[in-house]
């Protein structure tokens, strides 16, 4: 980027600053993404190798040490499982599954959205119909739907997180976008010709970002808390894909014995995360929303 | 000189405290108001002429205050009293009408409600008598079928019917004291007449004394009695409008009588004063004009006092305008 | 108003049976309930006979068509499983369900729109502060997990409240309703408050917004101009301005209330809908999804019909049926 865009940028930053909430859920966010990222190093055991776990492990309380003489900070699962590793591993699920679908969701979403606002008409009268439609329903109920009828698997529940988002994104990005196409600029693009994509991805496209930012900030959170609770149903993802929500139903049977660890503790994980997602996703909307701008 | 002035404010202070640092909004502000008279508080946006109108309700809110000066009201120094007896004064002796009536009346609420409920705010009445006086006042401001009137929302009326229904509000309590904020500058020009000249026969008719804000000298001119003058939330000059209108003093005043297009002669390029109004944030001691004004010399980084250079006129400057 | 009813009335019936085509489509791909249901030693012959009995063996749309006729005189179908009517296995439980719902939106009310309202009149004070803090808290706890640490710590721990099932029940009108017992108190309110407290969070949010953008109008300027008491300046001028975008979210918010119950009755085995869905998609009990799903639409349809209604009640700028005088 040239030097004319350091204004903007360092002010942003100096807006984005100015709550150290939203900072401390931005390093926070560093962290989580980055022992995602680096599990399979920091980890202190691989939890999916068989030949690591001791089922005389089992259902280690925290601190405990194991038969190798280890200690288990937070404890092991029912199979000698070391938690903290689960977690780690964990993590590295629930962040593919919900970045990977808000990608895919808020490119599917942007299309739709873009073309329903630069066509109108007919086709903005489909486009928003279905979508009105869609997010009149829980997302929940829809996603428990689809994977009843998909069944379970990380790209099964992917398509069903695309399937309940991609309509926010359509939304956001349609209403930003007409209201873009009534100014002038726009006009003028036409008038001197322009071809439609170039005036729709060079024109229209960049001043929807900010909302899209936002909601897409704030969906990465909805899509992980939504398959970590699909797969807490048991419609999520296989056992062999052990993500958050998934370690947390696995520890539910133990519950009401005491043995709260197993999932207690991958649930503050699940928490962290998203509240970190949370807290910077505030920010950015108050720093983008000129309506509360001094 | 013999009774004492209705409203009586003294080195009038009131200031924000921002994260960015104090922005001294009105800074050493001081006038009078006799019964019955009308006073142009004249300034530019941002000269805190409204800030001013605001303290003396006591409608300031943090992270703004009032930390200097007196604001006697009836014998009453208003910044003394608690929140409860401040309350029992506004809407009921001092009453104030806002700029955009689009903004000021609640758009969920029927006119009725709104103004009964000021009344009930205020007397121990009943219902009835209540909106019967909410009647009254409706008609008092030009208001045909005010039965009518009264059971309809604000989305139903013109703008210029808005303002009309805030006067009636203010009015409906027999209020000493009308604080006007540009109640005129949003309407069509043909309205503000029509509403220019209702103001003033209602209060001429009842003896209430108007503080009417403005930026618009041309207004002030057949309104008011005397003018206040306020540059960057500070105390410029005042006096009886005609005098300081016909003989300005401060070379503030001068170059804004003179940006008034009506008192040019054909042909002549309009005035105006050179620069911007300075950041009220920024600002340090001495006259905050110094850097637009033509008569400006070293001194004036000093700030000058109030001085009366005639009977009725007062002037904070170095360098009156000869 | 009778034309904008009617109007809405056709409007909801086709999306209903646009539903409950895409249902059918959908869970008519599920898997062979068939598998599930017969022994698994039986025969061919018997596979077959069962097939046939359950009119899996007939066209996709031949089965759809029998499910439309069924269900314009409300039948929809027996359940694989239990072998009664779907409809009234949905309609058994659906009073746990509403129960459960409705007293979770009425904690979440109650407590987010002073909260909110407060948090948005003091939003740089302590107080506004650690309301936010809570609401972000709430915002991001998962449900699910929420429920489980309510258990860990009322249940587990603290031996106060039971962890599942509805428990005594008082029947009000042929219907049995668990608040009016102190049992059944005690096993709803750990539930309720489980399902209230996202809700909560997000009402608290909304009022926040709300409140912070409302007193900065001029109206309430000006109603403290009138001298009004600061209570009617907040109980009237700012509530009434701010309720009518708070009305239309918890109307909507109803509806997922319902739906997010799921999770809730799953966790806490309270026996209603949401947990019958669960059981029924793991028992590949068609009739009873499908069943589900369309009272379940129908619910929202009826929800947001109420809410309509009571935003133009509010909002006199908003005539229904687009058909009122403006300016």
């Amino acid at each position: 980027m040239a030097a004319g865009t350091e204004g903007p940028w360092a002010r942003f930053r100096a807006d984005f600053a100015e709550s150290r909430l939203a900072v401390a859920g931005l390093v926070l966010l560093v962290a989580i993404v980055t022992v995602g990222l680096l599990a399979p190093v920091i980890s202190p055991q691989n939890p999916y190798d068989l030949a690591q776990l001791d089922v005389l492990d089992s259902k280690l309380a925290p601190g405990e040490k194991g038969g190798d003489g280890r200690t288990y900070w937070l404890g092991t699962d029912d199979q000698g499982r070391d938690m903290l590793s689960g977690i780690f591993y964990g993590l590295r699920i629930s962040l593919g599954v919900g970045i990977a679908s808000t990608v895919f969701a808020l490119a599917i979403g942007l299309v739709f959205g873009l073309v329903a606002a630069y066509f109108g008409g007919w086709v903005d009268t489909l486009v928003m119909r279905i979508v009105d439609i869609q997010l009149s329903f829980p997302a929940i109920l829809i996603a428990l739907i689809l994977l009843a009828v998909l069944g379970q698997g990380v790209d099964k529940i992917i398509v069903a997180l695309v399937t309940v988002q991609w309509a926010y994104y359509a939304r956001t990005v349609r209403s930003s976008a007409l209201v873009e196409r009534q100014k002038e600029y726009v006009e003028a693009a036409r008038v001197l010709a322009l071809g439609q994509a170039r005036i729709v991805f060079r024109h229209l496209l960049p001043n929807c970002l900010p909302p899209l930012i936002v909601v897409a900030t704030v969906q990465v959170a909805h899509a992980i808390a939504l398959e970590a609770t699909l797969s807490f149903l048991g419609l999520g993802l296989p056992i062999t894909e052990p993500s958050l929500g998934l370690l947390i139903s696995n520890g539910f049977q133990y519950l009401l014995s005491g043995k709260y660890w197993i999932s207690f503790y991958p649930g503050v994980a699940l928490l962290l995360t998203i509240m970190s997602i949370n807290l910077v996703a505030d920010q950015l909307r108050d720093i983008l929303n000129p309506r509360l701008r001094k | 000189m013999s009774a004492p002035p209705l409203l009586q404010v003294d080195g009038l202070r009131m200031h924000f405290f921002t994260k960015a640092g104090v922005v001294k909004a009105v800074d050493d502000v001081s006038f009078t108001v006799d019964r019955g008279e009308i006073l142009g508080l004249v300034g530019e946006s941002g000269s805190g002429k409204s800030m001013t109108g605001y303290s003396i309700l006591g409608l300031v809110d943090a992270p703004g205050r009032i930390v200097d000066g007196r604001i006697v009201f009836d014998g009453t120094d208003l910044t003394r009293l608690d929140a409860a007896a401040w309350r029992r004064i506004r809407g009921n002796r001092i009453a104030m009408i806002f700029q955009d009536p689009m903004m000021t009346l609640n758009p969920v609420l029927r006119i009725d409600t709104q103004i009964v409920e000021a009344v009930l705010a205020h007397a121990d009445v009943s219902r009835e008598s209540a909106l019967a006086r909410a009647r009254e006042a409706l008609v008092r401001v030009g208001i045909a079928s005010p039965d009518e009137r009264l059971r309809a929302y604000p989305h139903q009326f013109s703008g210029g019917m808005r303002q009309r229904v805030a006067i009636a509000i203010a009015l409906v309590n027999g209020p000493d004291l009308i604080i006007a904020d540009e109640p005129t500058t949003a309407l069509d020009v043909t309205i503000q007449g029509q509403i220019l000249f209702e103001m003033q026969k209602v209060c001429r008719e009842s003896g209430t004394a108007l503080i009417w804000i403005t930026h618009d000298l041309s207004v002030i001119a057949g309104l008011a009695d005397e003018v206040c003058v306020m540059y960057a939330g500070r105390f410029v000059e005042s006096g009886r409008v005609a005098d300081v209108l016909e003989r300005p003093l401060h070379p503030y005043s001068r170059g804004l009588i003179d940006s008034v297009p009506s008192r040019n002669e054909r042909g002549r390029p309009l005035h105006q004063i050179p620069g911007m109004t300075p950041s009220l944030l920024s600002l340090g001691p001495g006259c905050p004009f110094r850097e637009r004004c033509s008569e400006a010399t070293p001194r004036c980084a000093e700030s000058p006092a109030i001085t009366e250079p005639a009977p009725g006129r007062r002037l904070r400057c170095f360098h009156p305008v000869p | 108003m009778l034309a904008y009813a009617i109007r809405r009335l056709g409007q909801s019936l086709f999306v209903l049976v646009l539903m409950s085509f895409l249902v059918f489509v959908g869970v008519y791909a599920i898997g062979n309930p068939v598998e599930l249901l017969v022994n698994p030693q039986a025969d061919e012959v018997e596979r077959l006979r069962a097939t046939a009995a359950l009119g899996l063996d007939r066209p996709f749309l031949e089965q759809y068509w029998v499910f439309l006729k069924g269900a314009a005189s409300g039948d929809l179908g027996r359940s694989f499983v239990y072998n009664v009517p779907a409809l009234s296995l949905i309609l058994d439980k659906l009073p746990a369900t509403i129960e459960l719902a409705f007293v979770a939106m009425v904690i979440a009310i109650a407590l987010g729109i002073p909260l909110g309202l407060v948090a948005g009149l003091k939003p740089d004070s302590l107080v506004g502060r650690g309301i936010m803090a809570g609401s972000i808290l709430g915002f991001s706890l998962p449900t699910f997990w929420v429920g489980l640490v309510l258990i860990m710590v009322f249940s587990v721990q603290l031996g106060w409240l039971p962890s599942n099932g509805r428990g005594d029940t008082a029947t009000v009108a042929g219907v049995p309703m668990s608040f009016l017992t102190a049992d059944g108190l005690a096993h709803l309110a750990m539930p309720a408050v489980n399902l209230a407290l996202f809700k909560l969070s997000l009402l608290i949010r909304l009022t926040r917004a709300g409140t912070r953008e409302a007193v900065l109008q001029d109206y309430v300027k000006f109603a403290r101009a009138k001298g009004l008491p600061q209570g009617r300046v907040i109980g009237v001028h700012v509530l009434k301005n701010i309720l009518i975008p708070i009305v239309t979210v918890i109307g909507l918010e109803l509806g997922s209330v319902i739906a997010f119950a799921i999770v809730t009755e799953s966790i806490f085995a309270w026996p209603g809908t949401g947990k019958l869905l669960i059981d029924s998609i793991n028992q590949l009990d068609r009739p009873v999804i499908v069943a589900y799903l369309l009272v379940i639409v129908t619910l929202f349809i009826v929800i947001n019909f109420v809410v309509d209604v009571l935003y133009s009640m509010l909002d006199p700028r908003v005539r229904l049926g687009g058909a009122g005088a403006s300016h």
